[in-house]
């Protein structure tokens, strides 16, 4: 089994490599688009604007089609989530992969932005990604913007910050998370070992 | 609706080999409390919201100790660690980013360079930048000063720098509003008058500077008890209490101190 954590260029990849190794889930770091080939599962992480993240990303992109396409599982975090929709209002102007309908928007004036913090996750479709999670379940967020689907069905779990806010998205292959499950403790964790036991089976 | 966090600081004497944790009393007298990475661990399993890493040794030479203490945490501890000392240049800040840190507070070098806060933020975010303030109680008014209503009077906070060794004459709640626009996340702030005390946080301080800075503030000095906890997040908009010696000495720990909050409304991650 070998799952590979994309190396974009954005950011510290430490925190998921040592989550997925404690998890048994023998993570590899690539740097080019052909290492996702070999690969049984993807992690997308993210952090830093979406615009950058977009332009950092653009040459794994067919890679990753490819590889969501043949039914790896794949799992994006944070800004690895909001790359998944068309647009963000971060970047206006900047594609994003465009695998999730509709675009990622600014958390609401009247809230702390960036919302950085743990926030109970409210579940709405009991996907296998979130077995031994439940609702109130806390996970840590750090984030200024969230994604909104035009198909309201994609969402797996919401927050509220001022607002529901889109916490979690599963569709097909694909689970991916606005949280930091590699910075939220044990249900952080178990979030992953999900994701580990999703390629093994 | 965001939690309220309780995080333990690790006060780090990084002068012996793989450091150690100790614990001062209003800024002097020094006791010894553990090994860095295995008081993490622990508090981790306690349910720490955040960990705080603090080298009061601070200088260069020993920075590849704190390091190795931040690496060896990272691999099994999987909350958020903020680490600081003597962090003054983003180099620095990114060797302790590489080791697995999540966000670097600043304190002196950040009074004495105050752009360092933008260097850093700008290339990693606001939200991994930390200023912290180590605020002292001044009852001599003066003009132009922010002043504080409290139970002694009327007063206003002067900033030190040099873990509590020199005074800058710098006003702490202009400064911690300035630090915000420079791009600081949050403020990790402390009051010289009751660090070490056993008396409860400063809690005029801590609502002045909550009610000044739109981001979230960590209060902290004096936390002897969960009700010292639960008065600053009843009085307050504390974002998180920060505390050493209570969970150092075995007087509590941070999931019997949780149970308690929550049973008396305060929302924390149980």
């Amino acid at each position: 089994m070998a799952i590979v954590i994309v190396d974009y260029g954005m950011g510290n990849l430490f925190s998921i490599y040592n989550a997925l190794d404690y998890v048994g889930g023998n993570p590899r770091i690539v740097r080019d688009p052909e290492g996702l080939d070999g690969a049984d599962g993807i992690v997308v992480p993210g952090v830093g604007a979406f615009g950058s993240c977009m332009s950092q990303l653009s040459r794994f992109e067919s890679s990753l089609l490819r590889n969501f396409r043949e039914g790896k599982p794949m799992l994006g975090i944070c800004v690895g989530m909001q790359v998944l929709f068309e647009e963000s209002e971060e970047s206006p102007g900047a594609a994003g992969l465009g695998w999730i309908g509709g675009k990622v928007v600014r958390l609401p004036d009247g809230v702390m932005i960036p919302q950085m913090g743990w926030n109970g996750l409210s579940i709405k479709r009991p996907v296998e990604m979130l077995d031994g999670i439940s609702d109130g379940d806390m996970f840590y967020f750090v984030h200024s913007y969230y994604g909104l689907p035009k198909d309201r069905s994609v969402i797996a779990a919401t927050t509220e910050h001022g607002v529901e806010v889109t916490a979690a998205v599963s569709k097909d292959n694909l689970f991916a998370t606005q949280f930091h499950p590699e910075k939220s403790g044990a249900k952080g964790l178990r979030i992953l070992e999900n994701f580990v036991r999703s390629i093994r089976c | 609706m965001l939690a309220r966090r309780i995080i333990p600081c690790l006060d780090c004497d990084l002068g012996v080999p793989g450091g150690r944790v100790v614990k001062g009393i209003e800024f002097k007298q020094i006791r010894y409390a553990g090994v860095p990475w295995e008081l993490a661990g622990q508090y981790y399993e306690d349910g720490a919201d955040e960990i705080v890493f603090l080298d009061i040794t601070a200088s260069h030479e020993r920075r590849e100790t704190m390091t190795s203490v931040i690496k060896k945490t990272s691999q099994s501890v999987f909350v958020p660690l903020a680490v600081g000392g003597g962090i003054n240049s983003v180099e620095q800040a990114r060797e302790v980013f590489n080791a697995g840190a999540d966000k670097i507070t600043v304190n002196t070098s950040a009074l004495k360079r105050p752009e360092l806060i933008s260097e850093i933020s700008d290339r990693y975010g606001n939200q991994a930048v930390v200023l912290a303030i180590d605020a002292k109680r001044r009852y001599t008014l003066e003009e132009g000063r922010q002043i504080v209503e409290t139970e002694q009077g009327p007063c206003w906070f002067e900033c030190s720098f040099y873990g509590g060794r020199q005074f800058t004459g710098i006003d702490a709640i202009a400064w911690a509003s300035r630090a915000v626009s420079l791009g600081a996340g949050e403020i990790l702030l402390t009051s010289m008058d009751r660090d070490g005390t056993y008396d409860g946080f400063d809690i005029p301080l801590t609502g002045a500077v909550a009610k000044r800075v739109k981001v979230p503030v960590i209060a902290s000095g004096g936390c002897a008890s969960p009700d010292h906890m639960l008065e600053v997040f009843k009085k307050t908009d504390a974002s998180a209490a920060l505390a050493a010696s209570i969970f150092h000495f075995g007087e509590w720990n941070i999931r019997n101190v949780k149970t308690y909050l929550n049973e008396r409304g305060v929302n924390v991650r149980i």
